[in-house]
């Protein structure tokens, strides 16, 4: 399959560019930082360290992916070699998903890497469910960041708009509870704002209720919540692969 | 990922000489501002429990729990000779409040509200601190007896107040209906009742714990062993009644 070859060159391009020893790097730091934190803990010492670790490997799988893919895509705009891959005999779908498709990949081995330090403390189903959910978590980020990278002309807002879009669907739901609260006035403008709210929130995926860390603390989720949760991720990752696409389609060069 | 690079030596001499004294620079600067222990009177006012969700962005497990941290640090300083007794335990409570928020099924906050906050030398503050617990203990009774246990045992041989030690040894008995909870914890109005000191009934307490294997961190047991010895020196050097 020559698409294939695409994605291949993806993975081969992270490898090269030291993605490996920065994913290696970050992990030795957030189980040497929960180790420490725990030495302070009183009491639920694996706990913290469960948490921790994984909260702080989740964003560094985030930030590097969405940095590896802005960065790639952007490398191969300026250096023209879009231009050239555009003349093989690829369509343009296939070229924009071959690409995806080695960045899902490349997420997905992240995942699969930053999800091992979890089995220290947790039961390995839960860490099967967080590894997965996590590489469902990187592959919407993937294809944000490519989406953002093929769209906006400089690397900086491309990786500011996939930042944010990661960070405003982590936060939602709170904001969303905020507004909602019983101190939130009871007037038109925060009814107003209300909606508008809700109105984001539909346009945004639910980024809180997947790659949960209560899931190694307290036993893996109920298939139901947890396969809603992914699927969640996975069509918002369709939508992006699509309006990327779109985009792509019309790229002049 | 590597690069052409000239040798060091091409790097002129001005160069280094500012890198190293910028570099020296930044480490006195820092050295001169190291920060101290946080004191007492610098716990902040209790951020709400929404701002708290939106700033963890989806992991209120963690930030409870590194929150406990922070909060721990406060007034604890190694030259104090009585830890937390400072606090403003209006603020402490609420904060407490608020990482149980986060995240419910977290035995940190209710586990250092009754093993360190509770045993402050203030009547007032340690009542407080009481009442937080068993106010708590009735949202989820099977998995918060512990502490309540323990603010039994401060309301008897702390505060000298019996009915209050009755009332939350009763709660225990009354509330709790989980197979976990062992059959000491149910029946700790008798021992309230019996005439035993402090450490005989931290002895059974912590051996009953112990023995059931409820506590299963390293941290904790290293904690609660630590109290039981600063419990029996404090009870040798005390005098006989």
């Amino acid at each position: 399959m020559p698409a294939a070859i695409l994605a291949r060159l993806a993975l081969i391009e992270a490898r090269r560019g030291g993605l490996g020893w920065l994913a290696l790097l970050a992990l030795v730091l957030g189980v040497a930082l929960a180790g420490f934190l725990s030495q302070l803990a009183l009491t639920e010492s694996r706990m913290l360290q469960a948490a921790v670790v994984a909260a702080l490997l989740r964003v560094a799988a985030v930030f590097l992916i969405a940095g590896q893919v802005v960065a790639s895509v952007r490398r191969e705009i300026d250096d023209k070699r879009l231009e050239l891959s555009l003349s093989l005999p690829f369509s343009r779908s296939t070229q924009y998903l071959a690409r995806l498709g080695g960045f899902v990949a490349l997420g997905a081995l992240l995942a699969a890497l930053f999800a091992l330090p979890s089995l220290l403390w947790a039961q390995p189903l839960a860490v099967l469910c967080w590894a997965i959910s996590l590489a469902c978590e990187l592959a919407l980020v993937a294809a944000a960041a490519l989406f953002f990278a093929m769209t906006l002309a400089q690397l900086v807002p491309a990786l500011a708009a996939t930042v944010a879009l990661y960070l405003l669907a982590r936060s939602i739901g709170a904001m969303q509870a905020m507004a909602a609260g019983p101190l939130a006035p009871d007037n038109l403008l925060q009814e107003l704002a209300r909606y508008a709210l809700s109105a984001v929130a539909l346009l945004l995926p639910s980024l809180d209720r997947i790659t949960r860390t209560d899931w190694l603390l307290y036993g893996a989720p109920d298939g139901a919540s947890f396969l809603s949760g992914i699927a969640g991720a996975l069509l918002y990752a369709v939508l992006l692969a699509a309006a990327g696409v779109f985009d792509f389609q019309r790229r002049t060069a | 990922m590597t690069r052409d690079e000239r040798p060091l030596s091409v790097v002129p001499a001005l160069v280094w000489g500012v890198l190293m004294v910028a570099l020296a620079g930044q480490i006195a600067w820092r050295t001169l501002q190291a920060p101290p222990a946080p004191q007492a009177e610098d716990l902040p006012p209790t951020p709400s429990t929404q701002a708290l969700r939106l700033a963890g962005f989806g992991e209120p497990n963690a930030l409870a729990r590194v929150m406990m941290l922070y909060l721990q640090a406060f007034d604890s300083g190694s030259t104090n000779t009585q830890p937390y007794r400072r606090l403003d335990y209006g603020r402490l409570i609420g904060w407490l409040d608020a990482i149980l928020a986060l995240d419910p099924r977290s035995e940190y906050p209710l586990f250092t509200a009754s093993r360190i906050y509770a045993e402050v030398q203030d009547t007032a503050k340690s009542r407080a601190m009481l009442e937080f617990i068993y106010r708590e203990f009735f949202v989820d009774p099977d998995h918060r007896w512990q502490p309540l246990a323990n603010a039994a045992l401060l309301a008897k041989h702390r505060l000298h107040d019996l009915p209050l030690a009755r009332r939350y040894a009763a709660a225990i008995d009354r509330y709790t209906r989980s197979p976990d909870v062992p059959l000491w914890a149910r029946q700790m109005q008798i021992f309230i009742l019996e005439d035993m000191n402090e450490l005989e009934a931290a002895r059974i307490m912590l051996g009953g714990l112990l023995a059931s294997g409820q506590i299963k961190d390293p941290a904790e047991a290293r904690f609660l062993a630590q109290r039981l010895k600063d419990l029996e020196g404090r009870m040798e050097r005390a005098p006989h009644r």
